[in-house]
């Protein structure tokens, strides 16, 4: 399938999908991590302003932990997600799938000195751009991959039809793509639905395009076992 | 099975995991029962089997998705590695740090050679023909490092108030560990950034040292370095060394491809960089709130300095027990 997921193996035996986010989302993550950055500055300047040069030395040394370890702060002790990446539903983990660990959210984050070269990141973004699984300079390094953080879970319905077996032998791969037809019909259009039944027409019964549609529903429903 | 059997079977283990991930994560996080948390393992596994199960049917894709986000946020949990974070830096300061050092000898002193290399042929030139500064640095920069080191000024190091040290403190810590850090990571541009950072700060520092001489500002200058130089140069030096690992997994990955030979060197030069961070911290502190005072004799500064210097490279190098 053309798609961006990554499959990794998991030593429960199994593969899962991994959604790896790509360079766009990462740098709107980027860009809103930024004006925090800038936010927090500025609050941190009237505060340690009044403090005179004892405060712009302060200043200095917050500067300094903001620029190198703001992300990894969050990406340790918030789930792999910076405020910007959170916003954005994505979060940094291991290329094996586990959560991100200290040393390798600290060499992703250090290295960012060389993605940055020679300005605006365009290392790490010509790199991102040939890497298959989107990787910055740092996260090949580190091993670290950035994906879409899946929350929700999204059950299809299948519309209840009256369940008949299919007129010719399907493959497994064919009862798949009818079941998923069937549960997605909801939500494409009336008529797209009709026109991809249409598709259908030498092997389903049915004169009109609707009574196809019910007699695929119909398939549908027998595949998943509503007898 | 059909699908709507094992769904109808099944449904209720995959719900109440649901529910359990939702405990255990996210802004609503609650503590769980020690009965709770000891059924997790066998929860996950029926999922991942589920999920399996589901996989090689070819049920419908919405049903496989819904478990495999299931399975990562499981697997999420229950392998995320406890960090003992306090005891591993106590355990990385004492030995870790050396280990690590010793382990790559014959890097350390190449490293070595190329940062001090450059710095002493310039200096020894400067010193030979004492226009050379100008024509490596800007005029204006040469004078404001005289009149920094001038034996006339009260403060060392930069004109100052005596109330700035702690500024200076921020300073140094924000520049000299940028530093580092930049000489670190730009080594993975086939080690090409690491050493044009190493031998340009080796020839800066070599021709100031060796004008300093000319000018005979020496008394201030050397009494000033020699104390945090112990632990910011050589810092400077192994963050070198962790730029060319990086970079030479990607010029001679050996055995592995490039890619895992990349992942593996930053591992282990990442330790290193630990010690590079915890050197430059003590640099900008010794820097800021010692060399820079005048109330302390030159003699003091330099047995201090020396002892320092001793005592960093023997805390490198004196031999450790292997892991």
């Amino acid at each position: 399938m053309l798609d961006t997921n990554l499959r990794v193996e998991v030593p429960e035996g199994i593969a899962i999908n991994l959604p790896l986010a790509g360079p766009v989302v990462r740098c709107l993550a980027f860009l809103i991590d930024l004006l925090i950055r800038i936010g927090v500055y500025l609050a941190l300047g009237t505060v340690f302003g009044v403090m005179g040069i004892f405060g712009e030395g302060l200043m200095l040394i917050c500067l300094f932990a903001i620029e190198w370890f703001y992300p990894v702060v969050f990406e340790i002790f918030n789930g792999g997600a910076t405020p910007g990446k959170k916003l954005f539903e994505v979060a940094v983990v291991n290329d094996d799938g586990t959560p991100v660990t200290w040393g390798a959210s600290i060499v992703r984050n250090i290295l960012r000195a060389a993605d940055m070269f020679p300005f605006l990141y365009l290392t790490g973004l010509v790199s991102m751009l040939l890497n298959g699984q989107f990787k910055r300079l740092g996260d090949l390094a580190a091993g670290t991959i950035v994906i879409h953080r899946k929350t929700y879970s999204h059950s299809g319905h299948l519309p209840e039809a009256k369940s008949h077996k299919a007129k010719v032998a399907l493959t497994l791969e064919e009862q798949s793509a009818l079941l998923h037809f069937g549960e997605r019909s909801g939500q494409l259009s009336k008529a797209r639905s009709l026109e991809l039944a249409d598709i259908l027409a030498p092997v389903v019964d049915g004169q009109e395009s609707s009574q196809r549609m019910a007699a695929i529903l119909g398939i549908a429903n027998w595949l998943r076992g509503r007898r | 099975m059909r699908q709507q059997e094992f769904e109808d079977k099944y449904r209720g283990q995959w719900q109440a995991f649901h529910a359990l991930l939702d405990k255990m994560s996210g802004s609503h996080k609650t503590q769980l029962s020690h009965k709770e948390l000891s059924l997790f393992p066998t929860q996950y596994r029926n999922i991942c089997h589920s999920l399996a199960i589901a996989k090689e049917r070819q049920y419908s894709p919405y049903l496989v998705d819904h478990l495999d986000t299931l399975v990562l946020r499981g697997h999420q949990l229950f392998y995320n590695k406890r960090q003992r974070i306090g005891r591993r830096i106590f355990e990385y300061i004492a030995h870790g740090f050396a280990r690590e050092i010793q382990n790559n000898r014959g890097l350390f002193l190449l490293s070595h050679a190329i940062f001090y290399g450059p710095a002493l042929i310039i200096f020894a030139l400067t010193l030979l023909n004492p226009d050379l500064i100008y024509s490596l640095l800007p005029h204006d920069q040469v004078a404001s490092f005289e009149s920094m080191y001038n034996p006339e000024q009260t403060v060392l190091g930069r004109e100052r108030e005596s109330d700035t040290d702690f500024y200076m403190f921020g300073h140094y810590i924000r520049n000299n560990i940028g530093i580092g850090f930049q000489t670190f990571a730009t080594g993975i541009l086939f080690t090409l950034g690491t050493l044009f950072f190493l031998i340009f700060n080796g020839i800066f520092f070599g021709v100031i040292a060796a004008h300093i001489i000319n000018i005979k500002y020496q008394s201030t200058f050397f009494s000033f370095v020699i104390g945090h130089g112990s632990v910011e140069l050589t810092a400077i030096v192994i963050a070198g060394m962790a730029g060319i690992k990086l970079g030479w997994a990607l010029i001679a990955p050996g055995n592995f491809s490039r890619l895992d030979a990349l992942k593996l060197s930053a591992q282990k030069a990442v330790q290193l960089m630990y010690g590079v961070f915890f050197f430059l911290l003590l640099a900008a502190f010794i820097e800021a709130f010692w060399s820079s005072s005048t109330t302390i004799s030159n003699t003091v500064k330099y047995i201090v300095g020396a002892s320092l210097w001793t005592l960093v490279y023997s805390y490198l190098l004196w031999p450790r027990s292997k892991v």
